[in-house]
């Protein structure tokens, strides 16, 4: 197979050209360098904020597998801070690991009931996935209003703030969590069966069914895995700012989300997915984020930026699209291809 | 009786698509005020008729003439603005919509651009009246049962244009009574002047409501005969091709021994579901393969898919070995030892975008869950071995099953069930559109496996193919199980026809 054929070359391309034309407005942009022990420089800001991002198009990668869709991870993310900001809060010594830990744990279970509500809707109630995960959507924030009693809460908390600031290994802690989600997905959805019997529910829910696969149990798996997902978003994002916001955190991020699944080749219809696709597709749009701020695109405009970014990339993708290009500029392709690329003969006969 | 000069006329009309001749000089007529039934098998060229005429394809050679000015539709909107409605099985209309909306969708009465709602409801309430349907215009048209929905699809068609109606197997999802309902319809029209087109693989309703017939074989045209000429038995003859008494000589050998007997491993006991199956009795014992005969619909599919759970019986009671269960899934089932291929390989049987390798090993690790993957290296030696015995090509696990062809895709359902060594294999239609070599493949591992004790219901509207390899063949019509025969010597290819055909043998 050639190698711009690959499923991801595309992204690579583009993601490959965002950072070169940063290099050209900022010549320091690839310039990382080790200060007390701790890696800084722009491309550990992008992987630094992206995170929250990975976390949510990993668990939204599963969904869509699926043939369903989440709108409600970023009101998850925005319920998963406001709890553990409240708790913390709420703490005599908000330096106490273990109140923090007990905090984390709590806004990480309550997430996990996020996700598993979405999941009966869909699997048990067979309410449509766009309906079901929009209740949670627009309830989750009153959610979080609820806890946080509208207001903001702000912690001064240590232990909580290494989570989205803190660093290990050199590298910044809310990094190694999202690289420690992807490797958990991989071998969750790889070393086991479960990647395959999600595409297989996706691709054909009715054959699967007669091939004695529950689509249920898969359904449920999926939605809690995207709801926990968001949920450790959450506290990143809760982290990194000290305090919880109800309306800010996560807002449109399942916008991101979805865009970034896309982007990395899985398709919205369920069925084949790639984790890997996914967590690239993240990393260019938090790319194109930074790049917007360093090219100077006014704040109006960026979003305007990124969508026509994000449209060249799609209609590169596009084997039409691709096709209608090429066949402009190039004749018309000799009548015997070239017996490498030839299928294999088929005989049969339209019934 | 002098006969009205004919609303219809195709002659001479050819059609080939690549590699196949579908319509071979077939010539049709159709009068005014008459039902006229289209036999024949499936692959007869029953529906490229219909779609050479509804201008759904063109045509190689021949003239369609309406009314005697020669047309050519460029499609069944055009068609149907001259005069050609047809309504297919599948009902084409907007559920949600009510039933005014559908009749009414896309010409809808209007002034200075705004629908008039009223004058719509009035309208389709008139239509529905008469043709003798006590059905609410206004209510949505979901609210009311498939047949219903079947005579709004139809009512909408003779609205827009009346003088020839093309119904599609209208029945195929219909019980009797809502059957009855549907012609009373039918006959109401024909007796406006309407010519009715009625292509329908259930034998009994062309006796009562189709007053002459137009039989296909093979893409060439038959004969035309008045139903009242023809009986049931002779239809079949005609439409299978050779004289009952005639298939006897060329019956190829059955099983060598008797199906052993003791405990059966399943046991249905009036089993039934509403509308699929009328409840039946089934014993099948280890070792046995019991061959299910009847013309597509006579609800044989139906009958297996509730022995595996697909579907649930809304009565009766199933036993497997001797204790009774309730299935309720697919995976139920499977957990019983019972296996099921279906005969829709596309939509109920491989998944396309997964590879050979996916496919074939899916149903064993469905039925060990999640947490229990195969291991890669048993899945290999499965696959590998399982290609080169069923002669799968490409013989490349790694091709997306979507690429292989119809009949290599069967295999690797076959494969997908043997690898989970079930007690009891359910093929449903496995030899279609396969070649000759792969068939004799089949038939003959389904012989072999009988041999080692599996239990085998094998469907397939081929009789040689069943007569070859059953111990019993059970005989459906009309979606009820109406014979058991035994394979013994008595049993050949004609009397199963006489029995299909609902003769006197049984």
């Amino acid at each position: 197979m050639s190698v711009w054929r690959h499923r991801l070359f595309w992204p690579v391309l583009v993601l490959a050209a965002l950072l070169a034309s940063n290099l050209f407005f900022a010549p320091r942009f690839f310039a990382v360098r080790l200060q007390d022990g701790h890696l800084y420089g722009s491309l550990v800001d992008i992987a630094r904020n992206g995170a929250p991002l990975i976390l949510v198009a990993l668990g939204m990668t599963l969904v869509i597998a699926t043939g369903g869709i989440d709108l409600s991870v970023g009101s998850v993310m925005a319920i998963s801070g406001a709890l553990a900001c409240v708790l913390i809060s709420d703490l005599g010594d908000q330096n106490s690991v273990g109140g923090v830990l007990a905090a984390i744990a709590a806004a990480l279970l309550l997430s996990l009931l996020a996700g598993v509500w979405n999941g009966l809707l869909v699997a048990v109630a067979g309410i449509q996935p766009i309906i079901a995960t929009l209740i949670l959507m627009v309830a989750g924030r009153g959610i979080a209003q609820l806890i946080t009693s509208g207001q903001i809460i702000n912690v001064r908390s240590g232990p909580y703030r290494v989570i989205g600031g803190g660093y290990a290994l050199a590298l910044p802690v809310s990094v190694l969590i999202a690289a420690a989600a992807v490797a958990l997905a991989v071998v969750l959805t790889r070393r086991t069966a479960l990647g395959l019997l999600i595409e297989s529910v996706g691709d054909s829910p009715t054959a699967s069914r007669l091939a004695g696969i529950q689509a249920r149990t898969l359904m449920l798996m999926v939605y809690v895995f995207a709801a926990v997902c968001a949920g450790v978003a959450g506290l990143i994002y809760s982290s990194n700012v000290a305090s919880a916001d109800s309306n800010a955190a996560g807002n449109l991020i399942e916008l991101d989300a979805i865009l970034a699944v896309v982007i990395g080749g899985t398709a919205l219809a369920g069925g084949r997915f790639s984790l890997a696709g996914s967590v690239l597709g993240a990393v260019i749009i938090q790319t194109l984020n930074v790049t917007c701020v360093s090219i100077g695109i006014p704040v109006e405009t960026t979003l305007l930026f990124k969508a026509i970014v994000v449209i060249i990339l799609c209609l590169m993708q596009s084997a039409t699209f691709r096709a209608v290009v090429t066949g402009r500029f190039r004749r018309p392709p000799p009548a015997s291809p070239s017996p490498a690329a030839a299928p294999a003969p088929r005989t049969e006969i339209p019934a | 009786m002098a006969e009205p000069s004919p609303v219809l006329v195709m002659t001479g009309i050819r059609k080939t698509f690549p590699g196949v001749v579908a319509l071979d000089g077939v010539d049709f007529r159709l009068f005014p005020g008459e039902v006229h039934a289209l036999m024949g098998e499936n692959g007869a060229g029953k529906s490229t008729l219909i779609k050479v005429l509804t201008g759904v394809y063109g045509v190689d050679e021949g003239e369609v003439l309406l009314e005697g000015r020669p047309v050519r539709f460029a499609g069944p909107l055009q068609a149907q603005q001259a005069g050609v409605s047809t309504v297919y099985q599948e009902v084409n209309l907007c559920p949600n919509l009510s039933v005014a909306e559908n009749i009414f969708i896309g010409r809808e009465p209007r002034r200075a651009g705004l629908i008039r709602w009223a004058q719509m409801r009035r309208a389709a309430s008139a239509l529905l009246r008469r043709l003798g349907l006590e059905v609410d215009a206004s209510a949505p048209l979901s609210t009311y049962s498939l047949a219903i929905q079947q005579m709004v699809a139809i009512a909408r068609a003779v609205d827009v244009s009346a003088k020839v109606l093309v119904l599609d197997e209208p029945t195929s999802s219909l019980d009797a009574s809502e059957a009855a309902q549907l012609f009373t319809v039918v006959r109401r029209l024909q007796a406006d002047g309407v010519a009715v087109l009625f292509v329908t693989h259930f034998l009994d309703q062309v006796y009562e409501i189709a007053d002459r017939m137009t039989v296909l074989r093979n893409g060439r045209l038959i004969g035309e005969y008045r139903t009242a000429e023809l009986s049931q038995r002779d239809l079949v003859t005609t439409m299978i091709g050779r004289e009952l008494a005639d298939l006897a000589g060329i019956e190829p050998g059955r099983p060598d021994a008797q199906a052993p007997r003791g405990e059966p491993v399943m046991r249905a006991q009036a089993l039934g579901r509403d509308g699929a199956i009328a409840p039946f009795d089934l014993s099948i014992h280890p070792g046995e393969v019991i061959g299910l005969a009847g013309l597509l619909g006579s609800g044989r599919t139906e009958l297996a898919r509730l022995l595996f759970g697909a579907d649930r019986a809304d009565r009766g009671a199933l036993q497997v070995d001797g204790r009774r269960v309730h299935l309720r899934s697919p995976r139920s089932a499977m957990a019983r030892g019972v296996a099921f291929s279906s005969e829709n390989r596309r939509t109920e049987g491989v998944i396309g975008d997964l590879t050979v390798r996916e496919n074939i090993v899916l149903a064993l690790q469905a039925a060990r869950g999640w947490a229990r993957p195969v291991p890669r290296r048993t899945q290999d030696e499965l696959v590998g071995r399982y290609l080169t015995a069923l002669r799968i090509q490409p013989a490349d696990p790694e091709m997306p099953v979507r690429n292989l062809s119809g009949g290599n895709q069967q295999k690797v359902l076959l494969a997908r069930w043997l690898i989970t060594s079930p007690r009891l294999l359910i093929v449903d239609e496995p030899t279609r559109g396969i070649d000759v070599g792969a068939k004799a493949e089949i038939q003959r591992l389904v012989a072999e496996l009988s041999g080692g004790g599996m239990a085998v219901i094998y469907i397939s509207a081929e009789l040689e193919e069943v007569l070859r390899l059953s111990h019993k063949i059970e005989v459906l019509r009309d979606r009820k199980l109406v014979a058991e025969l035994d394979n013994d010597a008595t049993v050949n290819a004609d009397r199963i026809m006489q029995t299909i055909a609902g003769g006197a043998a049984s």
